[in-house]
């Protein structure tokens, strides 16, 4: 009786898990492993794959477009980080202190997060243009001569990381704010019963008991930078100049441009090696961050 | 008293500030896109067109499929979504509901694959698709990303876990068995967790740009992004042609977001992941 229920159990399981499973062998699990197999191989696709060791791994690191691609998406991330989360941030604690028309303003400040990342740059991209553009128009009118932002190299990647904060704000806010909506909201009242002013609870209540969200979104937000690609496909194809040449699209170039697979995966389990790594300090820190006591 | 009358003006002023920040680019984009060429080009800019005309989306139609790119999103998009929900719900009422062997590594093995980066399945992707000679078809477009379900599955477990043992112990007294259980109680059940599913997966096809600019390359399997890129490529110049083929590619989803809005904000509250 007891082992035909076990073996019924077994085979419902089996069924309900089937399809998802062997989609997910052929199109994830085995593509993983084809990668890693590749990253170690030489093919253009025309041939067969040649063996050839880890050199693709040691080449990397004298491939110069691969390491101005990692200084160029380490740049990004130095701009793009701080700002998004100082800004959603910011707009999180005053959307949480009692402001009138809060759903409203959540669903406006998501309007750019759910448009695709193809119109958000287009849309950037005539806002930015140098010669008709508004905003260059409403610098012009403050008397300043606005820069040739994605035709100037110097400005290219600086006006990409301006479209990602403008884009991701409000994916952030509102994480930002389901973590302030999470503090009771005792804790504030017995302050004020301790006669506590605006910095004093936010410095001992507020920054405390975000410290989780905070974490999460800056892991978060920092996996999602090392795979930045669609914005600088569209903005700037990697250009002027490699300007904005981040991995993902040294990846891109390198398996769909020069067909060079083994190179191509050898450049994403590099980039999986980072966010792993990432991944793993998070593990570790996490205990660290997150037990707190006020 | 006064100083937090200051502090109320300066937070709406932020808050305002910030807003109108947001919108303004998409009516920037929608005033470019109905206006004449010859308004384009003006400084200052006419905010409000004088001239309003539907020309450029006419002309969009007439130098690109435009309407085609529209019916391969949505239809892409649409089967995508209707087999996620299938796969996930079924697999999150697997890990929640039948105690098996392995269930745990299983799912473990399913969370683990959050942690790879899209990009290392790319290239092997590519081949399969060659080899199956799949590259330029639908099937390249719709299979692979119907597969993407360690979020949903996840989501759909978490869902099934709430429900109540004293009901399905009723059902199985009554001799039903898991299949009837499934789809008679539980997936009714979840109406609300399969809405968010369906609206995340919804925008995340639509929305997606490297996987159809890898496997297609004719115009009649474009999708509506890639065809913009396309677009933008040919006519590097002319703005209210691009502004329109944009508008034809934030309105849907925005209209979508606008009556779903809850399920949406929900949704990425709980993800991330992209």
């Amino acid at each position: 009786m007891q082992k035909t229920v076990k073996r019924k159990r077994r085979l419902a399981a089996m069924l309900f898990l089937l399809p998802g499973f062997l989609g997910m062998l052929v199109f994830l699990f085995i593509p993983i492993g084809a990668s890693f197999v590749l990253s170690f191989t030489e093919w253009d696709l025309l041939g067969d794959p040649k063996f050839i060791g880890a050199y693709n791994y040691i080449d990397l690191l004298s491939n110069e477009d691969f390491r101005s691609a990692l200084q160029h998406t380490l740049t990004f991330i130095v701009g793009y980080l701080p700002s998004v989360i100082f800004l959603s941030l910011l707009i999180a604690i005053l959307l949480n202190s009692k402001v009138r028309g809060i759903v409203a303003f959540r669903a406006i400040y998501f309007i750019p997060v759910v448009s695709s990342w193809v119109a958000v740059s287009m849309i950037w991209k005539w806002l930015l243009n140098p010669q008709y553009g508004v905003i260059n128009y409403l610098l012009s009118l403050i008397g300043v001569q606005g820069p040739m932002w994605l035709y100037d190299p110097n400005w290219a990647m600086f006006a990409i990381i301006i479209t990602s904060v403008w884009k991701d704000l409000g994916f952030v806010m509102v994480i930002f704010l389901a973590g302030l909506q999470g503090i009771p909201k005792f804790y504030y009242e017995a302050a004020n019963i301790d006669g506590a002013g605006v910095i004093a609870k936010f410095r001992h209540i507020t920054v405390p008991l975000l410290r989780p969200t905070t974490f999460f979104v800056l892991i978060i937000s920092l996996i999602n930078s090392f795979q930045v690609f669609d914005q600088v496909w569209i903005m700037t194809e990697g250009g002027p100049a490699g300007a904005t040449s981040v991995i993902v699209e040294q990846i891109y170039k390198n398996a769909f441009s020069y067909y060079k697979m083994g190179v191509a995966s050898a450049m994403s389990w590099v980039l999986f090696i980072i966010i792993l790594t990432i991944t793993v300090i998070q593990n570790r820190l996490q205990k660290r961050w997150i037990d707190y006591e006020i | 008293m006064k100083s937090s009358n200051v502090l109320r003006a300066l937070t709406y002023t932020v808050l305002i500030l910030g807003a109108a920040s947001m919108i303004i680019p998409f009516l920037w984009m929608l005033s470019t896109a109905l206006k004449t060429d010859a308004a384009t080009f003006v400084l200052p800019p006419e905010i409000i067109p004088k001239n309003i005309t539907l020309h450029n989306f006419i002309k969009v139609s007439q130098l690109m499929p435009i309407f085609r790119f529209f019916m391969n999103s949505l239809g892409v998009a649409l089967t995508i979504t209707v087999g996620q929900l299938i796969i996930c719900s079924m697999g999150g009422f697997a890990f929640a509901r039948i105690d098996f062997k392995g269930r745990n590594l299983i799912f473990l093995l399913y969370l683990g694959t959050l942690m790879v980066p899209s990009q290392v399945t790319l290239t092997p992707l590519f081949i399969l698709m060659k080899y199956l000679g799949w590259i330029n078809t639908y099937k390249a477009l719709i299979i692979p990303s119907m597969f993407k379900i360690a979020f949903g599955t996840f989501l759909m477990k978490q869902f099934f876990m709430n429900v109540p043992k004293s009901i399905e112990e009723a059902a199985f007294l009554d001799g039903v068995g898991y299949f009837r259980l499934f789809k008679s109680i539980f997936v009714p059940l979840a109406k609300p967790a399969l809405a968010t599913l369906s609206i995340f997966s919804f925008m995340e096809s639509w929305n997606n740009f490297l996987w159809p600019l890898i496997v297609t390359n004719d115009t009649l399997h474009m999708t509506l992004p890639l065809g913009l890129s396309v677009l933008q490529g040919r006519w590097e110049t002319n703005w209210n042609l691009l502004m329109a083929g944009t508008v034809i590619n934030v309105l849907p989803i925005l209209i979508v977001y606008i009556f779903a809005q809850k399920y949406f904000i929900e949704g990425l509250t709980h993800t991330g992941i992209k």
